[in-house]
């Protein structure tokens, strides 16, 4: 273990500088303890937005307001919506990303130790002034977590705090992204080419790449919006000659690789678990990289698919439908991929496992679903209706959502030392692929139907698909509670059985070198590694 | 041939369904199908009316079945595998990691299919685009939080009113929905003044907005159609039956979104015709003079009913506003006595049209509904706003 910090010549240097208490946590260049912050303010953030899911949900159980105003509903329905996209899900990846990166290119931190500090607590004052917009005068924002204008021309001031909240918070990711391209291209360890990488870094720097490009996008088109609402300009305002869909094309532009980036780093943990489990190399590893860059090159040029209704000429509807449908083709290639990996295996199912299967299953329906809303004049019958908040829900929560269930269930023994609890960890999965399921299932009818979504009221026929929405919301909302309470907060306190450096029989990559739980410093020295640069070379 | 076998096993797959939800749920509410709206507890797309419907329930058809088969065979094999080749079955894992034909097999099979799924719907998008040669064109406007329609060409042409939802339905929906027992099958479906178009004619509908972007959505008549303020796009539909259709607005246009339906009631030729000479007179009927002077109380009255329609949802009944919708009882605006101010705020809007512009009202009713205000609650102003002022204010 000559690439772990041992307590022998470096000791008098680190054990003296080594910062305790709040300090450790508010000063951290560490990139596992920043990883750390970044998993636990992702977590809350699911929190928080998991309640304004289930006051949606509550509001809904039922035709008729019950306990929400329509002005509330559009808030919760918007804040839920850049909550979970901004708070949870990009920095729970943001997260992993700091924590498995280093280790598993042998690398001894992220490349810009101070930077990646002032990425994670830019966040903070972010979360803060997203989460209290509701009680500045006029409530929080209410367009909707795309902002369309003019609709946000006519929001009060918390709308501007909520720019400033996504500049920040676009800030942050750009900065994080900059940091983990740079670690992957210059910090390697000697032997570790970038086709002996592991997936979840090579699923990391493509998604770092889509970052930079579309975040200083966003950041246009909601400056624009601030403009126009302040400033007297009119680049989206019909009153002064803008234009408001020209803020739709530029919001998808973003919005679109958006939807990559919060889902290519879940494909990356699910190709590390699947071979693990499998005891089965992954397959066609070169594939599954050129079929990642495929996916993010194409996403740059589907964006129209989420404006089939905003009314565009026949060779766009069709350029954008084929386009869209193309998708369709690397992310098969990556299924088939994965179930080829499984192939002849010799397959355990841990929980890590569980839900790695649970997200190929899942998120398979997620990507039917997108194939459907597609094509065009399906989508004129389905846009904008609990059909599309089914399939996002179906690729966001089942997919990145249960790919980052299985990644804290694959390294958490890593992070803390030991084991979670394996009854417990069923249960969890279980209790969630179930109550999503119930949850969302039955939004596709509704959507078919004709139920337009962001309705804080409907018609008397969509009652009973409602109620068993909001009975599942509630029931997937306790299972993450319980996730948390019974399984996390024990790991985090050391409770349970001692991990073993290697807890997983035929996992592979340089973290199950290294001692668990990880040593506050590892790889200081750059390590040898073996022809296949998934081990050292004691 | 393809066609005929999708229909077939879309008819046994739609009949399963049918059965599944039938039993799975009993009707908690006392409601019963809608027809032309939806149907209790409804699993798929609403019967068509529109060839271009037709078409989008059969592409819709076509890529469940063809998905559904997919997702069957590819995981088929997975939970063979799963089955099979398990660590506690004493299954050992085999060497092989990569095979370049595999992968080339398995990246131009999806390819084909993807190709294979977008030409049907190529057609269709083709067809759904072309708006030439119309019979009769409306445009419908949308505005926070109800539907404007004005028949621009064709029979009927000069018709022109305001569609917006039942205000008991409104009421309705604040008071927590119907009561139990209560049979509402077009609950917040029901508007005042469908709008009515004739059978078998193509119409062309243009859409615009006042304010925010609406979306003019009837799934019955496979169109939907985003309404844009400062811009104007168009769709089209050719209703092949005769009924009533109900959709709703599908774009987020704030706080009334929910309640803002679309309700096209679809006549045979003789009955529109005989639909647009009553609507002809009674436009003609109820074009007030604007050069009429009012009475105090007529005014007042006409007022009221203005406001109820208009300016309740926001300024509520007993003009206290709400939330950051200012009242109008008490308002220094309202009780000033230039009636100027309170003209201009009604035809131009206020802070950022948070406060919409009225200027779609007759100076009649804009009249009415300001002496109106200036005289009920606590606003005993004793002022009378005449609708020449309004029409003086316009120019």
């Amino acid at each position: 273990m000559s690439a772990v910090l041992d307590h022998h010549a470096h000791d008098d240097h680190h054990d003296h500088h080594a910062p305790t208490g709040w300090r450790r946590w508010v000063f951290a260049t560490n990139h596992k303890d920043i990883g750390t912050l970044y998993l636990l303010f992702s977590f809350t953030m699911l929190m928080i937005g998991g309640v304004l899911a289930l006051l949606i949900r509550a509001e809904l159980f039922q035709p008729g307001l019950q306990f929400i105003n329509p002005e509330l509903f559009n808030q919760l329905t918007t804040m839920h919506g850049l909550i979970m996209v901004f708070g949870a899900i990009m920095p729970a990846f943001v997260g992993f990303a700091n924590w498995m990166i280093p280790l598993q290119i042998g690398a001894s931190d992220m490349a810009f130790a101070r930077m990646n500090n002032f990425s994670f607590w830019l966040m903070i004052p972010a979360a803060l002034l997203l989460s209290t917009s509701f009680f500045m005068p006029g409530g929080a924002p209410a367009a909707g977590w795309t902002l369309y204008a003019p609709l946000t021309l006519q929001m009060g001031p918390s709308m501007d705090t909520g720019i400033f909240a996504l500049h920040l918070l676009g800030a942050s990711s750009i900065m994080g992204s900059i940091n983990i391209i740079v670690t992957i291209l210059n910090m390697r360890a000697p032997g570790m080419t970038l086709m002996k990488m592991p997936m979840f870094c090579w699923t990391w720097l493509i998604t770092a790449y889509l970052l930079i490009a579309v975040m200083p996008v966003l950041a246009g088109a909601i400056t624009m919006t601030l403009t126009d609402r302040h400033f007297g300009t009119s680049f989206f305002n019909p009153a002064g000659g803008g234009d408001p869909v020209m803020y739709q094309h530029i919001f998808w532009f973003f919005g679109h690789p958006e939807v990559y980036i919060m889902i290519l780093p879940a494909f990356g943990i699910i190709s590390q678990i699947v071979p693990a489990f499998a005891r089965k190399k992954l397959f066609g590893y070169a594939s599954m990289v050129y079929a990642t860059s495929s996916i993010a090159i194409l996403s740059f040029i589907v964006w129209a698919h989420h404006m089939f209704t905003s009314g565009m000429p026949v060779t766009g509807q069709l350029f954008f439908m084929y386009a869209t449908m193309l998708i369709a083709v690397p992310t098969a290639v990556k299924i088939f991929n994965w179930i080829a990996t499984m192939w002849q295996g010799s397959m355990t199912f841990e929980t890590p496992m569980l839900f790695a299967v649970g997200f190929i299953f899942v998120f398979t329906l997620g990507g039917f679903t997108g194939l459907i809303l597609a094509m065009a004049p399906i989508d004129i019958q389905i846009h904008d209706t609990y059909y599309v908040v089914a399939h996002f829900h179906y690729v966001l929560v089942a997919g990145s959502l249960y790919a980052m269930f299985a990644g804290y269930y694959y390294w958490s023994p890593k992070w803390t030392g030991v084991m979670y609890n394996e009854t417990r960890g069923k249960i969890h999965f279980w209790w969630s692929l179930i109550a999503f399921n119930v949850t969302f299932f039955p939004m596709h009818f509704l959507g078919l139907a004709g139920m337009p979504r962001r309705y804080a009221d409907y018609p008397m026929q969509f009652a009973d698909f409602n109620a068993i929405a909001s009975i599942g919301g509630f029931m997937f909302g306790f299972a993450q509670v319980y996730f948390f309470v019974f399984i996390v907060i024990p790991t985090m306190r050391g409770k349970g059985e001692k991990a073993a450096q290697k807890p997983w029989e035929a996992a592979e990559g340089l973290e199950w070198e290294v001692p668990s739980p990880a040593p506050f410093h590892t790889f200081e020295t750059p390590p040898k590694l073996n022809a296949a640069a998934n081990q050292i070379i004691a | 041939m393809m066609k005929s076998i999708f229909n077939k096993s879309a008819v046994v797959l739609a009949s399963g369904m049918a059965w599944a939800g039938s039993v799975v749920f009993s009707a908690a509410h006392a409601v019963s199908d809608l027809a032309g709206g939806p149907a209790v507890n409804q699993l798929n797309l609403h019967p068509a009316v529109t060839k271009i419907a037709e078409e989008q329930a059969w592409l819709h058809w076509f890529m469940l079945i063809l998905c559904t088969v997919i997702f069957i065979a590819v995981f088929s094999v997975m939970f063979y595998s799963i089955w099979k080749h398990r660590k506690s079955v004493g299954h050992k894992p085999a060497n092989f990691h990569e095979s370049v034909t595999v992968e080339i097999i398995w990246t131009i099979i999806p390819f084909i299919i993807v190709i294979l799924m977008a030409l049907p719907a190529t057609k269709v998008v083709v067809a759904m685009k072309d708006t030439t040669s119309a019979d009769l064109t409306i445009k419908a406007t949308g505005m926070q939080w109800k539907w404007g329609y004005d028949y621009i060409k064709g029979e009927g042409e000069g018709i022109g009113f305001i569609s917006a939802l039942d205000s008991t339905q409104r009421e309705m929906s604040n008071n927590g929905g119907p009561k139990a027992g209560e049979v509402v099958n077009d609950y917040l479906l029901k508007v005042d003044h469908p709008l009515v178009v004739p059978v078998n004619k193509k119409v062309r509908l243009i859409t615009t907005a006042n304010d925010v972007i609406h979306a003019w959505y009837v799934p019955s008549l496979g169109v939907q159609q985003a309404a844009i303020p400062g811009f104007v796009r168009d769709t089209w539909f050719r209703a092949e039956k005769t009924g009533d259709f109900y959709g709703q607005c599908s774009q987020l246009c704030g706080k009334e979104h929910s309640y803002m339906p679309i309700h096209v009631k679809v006549l045979s030729a003789e009955d529109y015709a005989a639909w647009v000479a009553v609507e002809k007179k009674a436009l003609a009927a109820k074009a007030d003079d604007p050069s009429k002077v009012w009475t105090a109380q007529d005014i007042t009255a006409r007022g009221e009913k203005v406001y109820a329609a208009n300016c309740a949802a926001c300024h509520q009944a007993n003009g206290k506003g709400a939330g950051p919708i200012k009242p109008l009882d008490g308002a220094a605006v309202v009780l000033n006595a230039d009636h100027k101010l309170q003209i201009s705020v009604l035809l131009n809007g206020q802070n950022n049209l948070t406060m919409p512009a009225w200027k779609q009202l007759s100076d009649t009713d804009l009249a009415a509904v300001i002496t109106y205000t200036k005289n009920a609650w606590s606003n005993k102003t004793g002022q009378l706003v005449q609708p020449s002022e309004v029409a003086a204010a316009r120019k």
